[in-house]
């Protein structure tokens, strides 16, 4: 959207400004509801064209946070993310390291969490941006919409607390995590980078279809960088950070912090304390 | 689309002069993989240095080329020099590039091929594997060609590439090919997009070319003399030879098409010395459709200028005066007689319809029947919007790209209406054959309904998901009437500012067009949805179908919001049924257009003016920029890579003048084109159908006569359609197509479209054609009374509801059928005016018909669908279906009758009936009865009962909260004393609700207060069983336990059964 359409912030971000930048780029189209979810959380969100971005890498130095919203980039034409991701791999990995590296964080929801893996900023292992995960098409080969479970199983992510559980969905025809070898599958475990896991319907692993609605390995659902501050994950916080979107609140009545927004208050807490 | 029953706009003089087509200076930005992939990288590398320089580059020349080739997408396009012609004419190098998963990984798209190669008949196939294959038009060394598989076109985990040859998707001997590729001049936006990137990473890529390739193991051989098994298959299963080429084995080395431009001559048509039957023959042979009187109006206006009309002008005359754009049956003047005795309409639709709007006269109707959709207030700040239309013949030829492009038509229409609206949600209401015809019932030349529908919902999914619009209702019916000739509702709503929704251009201001290229797509799609179907349309009307591209939409969609908040432009429409023909002619009715057709951006080269005028290329708008603003306007469109040009300029001249460069290719005057169509006076009659009742015994267990039911295609559960579409993208909803625990069917839905606000729409649906089989005139009271009583048990208020109509028809110049359109616009009217619920917006689409190559008609069933769309001011107060509670009261709002004429169970039985539902005059009162216990908090569940009846809506609602239920039909409140009848009857205005027991005397009183029929009838159990004792009390008629109804309701579309696993 354009900043005249941006929504307005319904309430202000102190004592400094910290402020976030939503990513868009051709058939993204979860900006809107990213931006405002960090607001609600007490940042300001500056949403912003890729080109732009191209245009002047500098706007990078001068935010504290990425959002790479949902989406369809560039059409998801040759995989989900690649013409985003390849962007971003080619023009702005540098800056977007620097970013992270001063403390800033990067969030990649869905079609943003794929192109984070094109770009090969998730998982990072070394802080290298070799690509050794993937989100393949999902093993019902077609695009689903439902909601799903998540557990936080790490303790690096400053997005999540370990333990903590999130209902959100999920809406996508990509989203199969698949490492590459069995090396790194142990690593990203090893090394805490899996984030989030699909939970089953008695809490345990494996997950059955639809529980993990797309047969990601180990369940996986999102993972982080090494820093703790990169995370891409296939489903949708952004989706339920009202009570009235949970398709549990007719029944159960409101959340007191939907369990959304709660990923993006631990982010912007972090953001807090740093800047 | 863009002309669905508007009134010319409000007229406005200016004293300027006209002034002359204006073009912009700088050629557009050629757009990505169209001719920019000519241009931009091949000619920087130069075919003659093509073999040294792409070997081994040197750094200067590789930076040139990188440079150049970056262009289209990051610099600013126009500054680029115009490409010299010669350099276009040699054939440049081509590079082949084929993908494929790593063996050792699970193909997911393979699975899904081989599957459907199985369900086309193909025996012995073990497994299927899927190859993306890539020609790279441009000088490129086989490191280039790795280069761009490594970055872009292989993902480095799962897949694997060959550079320079074919990759063998199977071990060597086991497996034979079969190739699918889309047929030339067909967009492709995969291949568009491949390069674009590629020249964006500095390769030096033109035009791409896209195929797939899949290995079939174990397919049988070909036979010498017989058809190749494999081909006739794969035909069925894994191409549209309409838009796409399937081929056994793998493509050969492609070579691109050398451009052939078009040369500019006017080309005139004579007419005026025709005969009526040379008329005749000549709206047959240019496609016009037009009447023998209408030909004869164009032969003599013609005659009155003492010249010929060029091809463009009467391509225009038809367009404009097609059924599609005016409406001619429906806007026209009928005598009409039937048991009622003779009425004569001048203007049936404004005598109906609108007629009940104006009656009603709601100040929160701020737009009705004059823009592309109807607009009611939403909040202080914004109105809401919403449009319904069809896409039915494109749907049948093509169902995918039919289907894409029909919800990015109505997606059009919303961005089109006012200043631009944004679109907040979709539904989709379709009509197929059963999904389980027998093939050889299928008529030659009909796709399977199966296969249809398949694609259908893959059109919308692919458009609607990647719009990032919510499809959050819908319905889907099937008849074997539908097959020839199915039905596709798309229905789109936006939210736009209350000061953005007048519009109107001004003499002086820019035509100016943004968004996708012309090329050869949907040429007589106006002309083409006003004729029936024939078994020979899959391959004579191919031309009139659409490819869509959604992401060039939404870079539409972003760029016009943004211009319109910013005040770019004065009115804007959408490029629909007739392209810029019907876009400029109605935009400039008032004021007069000067046109340039040789500034529109062309897909290819080779279009003839005339196609450039009435091409029907999606994702394009045609907007009223004044001078002053274009510079603003143009770069903000470049800054999103959207291309905009100067078409031309709006006029006070009254004419509509087109040009090629300089040769003038159409004149005509503006009053001839909208008010020229000669009137004429239909004749209709009608009689009321019907067929025998069911007359047998009241059976002592209908158990098997529920699951029967609950299975039907038409009522069982539509899950595997509905998670295909992203229902909670923008984040606003509240009410879902299935809620509760274990997913029922919800009633509306119910969407918060700007965030932060509990302010919400609702929207719903009411259809039934089989009512209207035997009485149209109850189908659209039955059909609004469904539309809002859906909406109200979700918690809608009366007060705030608007409705929309859609007719669908067969060939209306039957008197019969006429009289049955006559007879349903009269229950439109006399419904709304009952509820007090106007009418904003509506649609028809005449001549579905289809004939077979016997010469049989097939007509489809007389199908009116209401839509409804309300405001909701707090979404926290609205209701689902499911049952919350063990212990709650369960009443039922309504009156049951005998009413069984039309119903899905009589429909099982294969009846017909005499007695349809019919909408009480207590009606209102019922409604406004439940509104009140919702808005009091009264009420923890609702559902309205309709297809299917009682017995269907208490199983839904036990399911989907996974608790049971013990009903009593005895307590049914009406006159039925048969349990059959008191279950499955479809009566109106009726519905089962839970209540908590502290709340039950305030319910029962808020009922009795309102004057509205209502009695408790059973409770809600924590035991997973539906029983439902008989009326006369001795037995349960129903005992089910709750998962045998959820299995099947779950099982009733033949899709999706298979696991994800």
């Amino acid at each position: 959207m354009s900043p005249a359409t941006k929504p307005r912030a319904p309430r202000r971000a102190k004592p400094a400004t910290l402020r976030v930048l939503v990513m868009r780029a051709a058939g993204t189209n979860c900006d809107r509801e990213s931006g405002f979810a960090f607001e609600q959380a007490g940042a300001s969100a500056v949403t912003l064209h890729v080109n732009e971005v191209l245009r002047r890498p500098a706007v990078l130095a001068d935010v504290h946070g990425v959002v790479i919203p949902g989406g369809f980039s560039h059409g998801d034409d040759l995989g989900a993310g690649t013409v985003f991701g390849t962007k971003i791999r080619a023009r702005l990995a540098d800056a977007v390291r620097r970013l992270v590296d001063r403390g800033g964080i990067v969030l990649g929801i869905c079609n943003g969490f794929q192109v984070l893996v094109k770009t090969g900023l998730v998982p990072g292992f070394d802080h290298k941006l070799d690509r050794t995960v993937t989100l393949a098409q999902n093993l019902s080969n077609r695009y689903e919409d439902r909601w799903v479970t998540l557990e936080a199983t790490t303790d690096r992510s400053v997005f999540l607390r370990p333990g903590e559980r999130y209902r959100v969905p999920v809406a996508h025809a990509e989203g199969r995590l698949l490492p590459l070898d069995e090396r790194t599958r142990k690593r990203l475990h090893a090394d805490g980078q899996v984030a989030l896991r699909y939970v089953g319907p008695d809490g345990g692993h494996p997950a059955p279809y639809p529980f993990n609605p797309n047969g990601a390995v180990d369940d996986i659902a999102g993972i982080t960088d090494p820093t703790g501050r990169i995370l891409g994950l296939m489903p949708h916080p952004e989706r339920h950070q009202f009570p009235w979107q949970s398709p549990d609140f007719h029944r159960d009545g409101a959340k007191e912090t939907p369990d959304g927004l709660r990923m993006f208050q631990h982010a912007v807490e972090h953001l807090r304390r740093v800047f | 689309m863009a002309a669905a029953r508007k009134p010319s706009r409000p007229s406005r003089t200016s004293s300027r002069p006209a002034a002359s087509a204006t073009r912009t200076k700088a050629k557009p930005a050629p757009r990505a993989g169209r001719s920019a992939a000519k241009a931009a990288g091949p000619r920087k590398a130069g075919p003659a240095k093509a073999g040294t320089s792409a070997k081994s580059p040197k750094p200067a020349k590789a930076a040139q080329a990188r440079k150049a080739a970056k262009a289209p997408a990051m610099k600013r396009p126009a500054a680029r020099p115009a490409a010299p012609r010669a350099s276009r004419t040699a054939a440049l190098p081509v590079l082949r590039i084929e993908v494929a998963l790593k063996p050792d990984q699970i193909d997911p798209a393979g699975r899904e091929a081989h599957a459907e190669l199985l369900a086309a008949g193909l025996t012995g196939v073990t497994d299927v594997r899927v190859v993306r294959v890539y020609f790279l038009e441009g000088a490129l060394a086989a490191a280039d060609g790795k280069r761009a598989a490594v970055e872009v076109l292989a993902d480095p985990v799962m897949d694997r590439f060959v550079v320079g040859r074919t990759l063998e998707g199977a071990p060597a001997g086991t497996a034979r090919a079969v190739t699918v590729t889309r047929k030339a001049g067909v967009t492709d936006p995969e291949a568009e997009s491949a390069a674009t990137i590629l020249r964006s990473l500095g390769l030096a890529v033109g035009r791409v070319k896209a195929a797939r390739t899949f290995w079939v193991v174990g397919a049988p051989a070909a036979k010498a003399g017989a058809p190749d098994p494999l081909l006739e298959a794969a035909r069925d299963a894994l191409g549209n030879e309409v838009i796409e080429d399937v081929m056994v084995g793998t493509l050969p080395d492609w070579r691109f098409p050398a451009p052939t431009p078009a040369p500019v001559v006017r080309r005139d048509v004579p007419i005026r010395d025709l005969s009526p039957e040379d008329l005749g023959e000549l709206s047959k042979a240019l496609h016009l459709s037009l009447s023998l009187a209408a030909m004869a109006a164009v032969r003599e206006h013609f005659r009155g200028l003492g010249r010929e009309p060029s091809d463009l002008e009467l391509e225009t005359v038809a367009q404009t005066w097609s059924e599609h754009c005016k409406h001619k049956t429906l806007a026209g003047a009928v005598e009409h007689e039937d048991e009622h005795g003779k009425r004569s309409f001048k203007n049936l639709l404004k005598e109906t319809v609108f007629e009940a709007t104006r009656r009603l006269d709601k100040a929160w109707c701020l737009s009705v029947f004059r823009d592309n959709a109807g607009v009611i207030a939403f909040d202080d700040d914004d109105a809401v919007c919403m449009k319904v239309e069809t896409h039915n013949h494109p749907s049948a030829i093509e169902p995918y790209g039919g289907a894409g492009t029909g919800i990015g038509g109505v997606i059009r229409d919303i961005l089109g209406t006012g200043l631009g609206a944004r679109p907040v949600a979709s539904t989709d209401v379709f009509c197929f054959g059963p999904p389980d015809m027998a093939p050889e019932r299928v008529p030659e030349g009909c796709l399977h309904p199966r296969r249809l529908m398949k694609g259908v919902v893959a059109g919308v999914r692919d458009y609607g998901n990647r719009m990032g619009i919510p499809t959050v209702n819908g319905a889907i019916l099937f008849d074997p009437r539908y097959v020839g000739n199915p039905v596709v509702f798309c229905g789109c709503v936006g939210l736009l500012p209350r000061d953005r929704v007048e519009k109107a251009a001004r003499p002086g201001d820019l035509i100016v067009a943004f968004g996708g290229r012309t090329g050869r797509d949907g040429i007589h799609g106006a002309t083409f949805s006003s004729v029936e179907l024939t078994s020979k349309s899959e391959t004579v009307s191919s031309g009139a179908v659409q490819i869509g591209d959604a992401i060039t939409e939404k870079k539409v969609l972003d760029v016009l919001l943004a211009a319109r908040d910013r005040g770019l432009f004065t009115a804007i429409t959408d490029c629909g049924a007739g392209g810029f023909s019907s876009a400029v002619g109605e935009m400039a009715a008032e004021t007069g257009a000067d046109v340039d057709l040789a500034a529109a951006p062309l897909k290819y080269e080779g279009l003839r003016y005339d196609e450039i005028w009435i091409s029907e290329a999606q994702e394009r708008m045609v907007a009223a920029v004044p001078r002053k603003a274009w510079p603003a306007f143009r770069a903000l469109c470049e800054a999103e890579d959207v291309e905009a040009v100067v078409l031309g300029t709006f006029t006070d001249t009254k004419r509509l003048v087109v040009r090629h460069g300089k040769t003038v290719v159409g004149d005509l005057s503006m009053e001839f084109l909208h008010d020229g169509l000669p009137r004429i006076v239909r004749k209709s009659t009608f009689k009321r159908g019907g067929g025998p009742e069911h007359d047998g015994p009241d059976r002592a267990d209908q158990t098997s006569t529920l699951l029967a039911l609950l299975g039907t295609p038409d009522i069982g559960s539509k899950e595997w359609v509905i998670r295909q579409y992203d229902h909670e993208v923008q984040a606003g909803a509240v009410v879902r197509p299935l809620t509760g625990v274990k997913d029922g069917p919800s009633d509306a839905a119910v969407v918060a479209p700007k965030l932060g606000s509990v302010k919400g729409v609702v929207i719903s649906n009411g259809i039934h054609p089989f009512v209207g089989d035997v009485d149209p005139y109850a189908m659209a009271w039955l059909a609004v009374d469904e539309a809002l009583r859906n909406a109200v048990a979700t918690g809608a208020s009366l007060e705030r509801l608007a409705i929309l109509d859609n007719f669908t028809w067969g060939r209306c110049d039957v008197p019969e059928r006429l009289g049955a359109i006559v007879r349903a616009a009269e229950g439109c009217r006399d419904a709304a005016l009952h509820f007090g619920t106007p009418f904003v917006s509506g649609k028809d689409s005449l001549n579905n018909e289809f004939r077979t190559a016997a010469g049989d008609v097939i007509v489809v069933p007389n199908t009116l669908l209401i839509s409804a769309l309300g405001v909701i001011d707090d979404v926290r107060r609205t209701v689902t279906t499911d049952f919350k509670r063990a212990g709650d009261l369960v009443w039922v709002v309504g009156e049951t009758f005998d009413e069984c004429a039309g119903s899905r169970w009589y429909r099982m039985l294969g009846l017909l009936g005499r007695q349809v539902p019919v909408v009480r005059a207590s009606a209102r009162r019922t409604l406004a009865a439940l509104e009140g216990a919702i808005a009091m908090g009264l009420v923890r569940a609702a559902h309205d009962l309709s297809d299917g009846g009682l017995a269907v809506a208490a199983a839904e609602m036990a399911f989907a909260g996974d608790l049971g239920l013990d009903l009593d039909l005895g307590k049914v409140p009406g006159p039925v004393r048969r349990s059959d009848r008191l279950l499955f009857s479809e009566s109106a205005t009726r519905f089962l609700v839970e209540v908590a027991p502290e709340h039950a005397e305030a319910f029962e009183r808020r009922m009795a207060a309102a004057g509205a029929v209502a009695a408790v009838v059973g409770r809600v159990t924590e035991a997973p069983r539906l029983t439902i004792r008989g009326v006369t009390g001795e037995r349960d008629v129903v005992a089910a336990p709750l998962d045998a109804l959820k299995d099947a309701w779950t099982h009733a579309l033949p899709f999706g059964r298979e696991e994800a696993r």
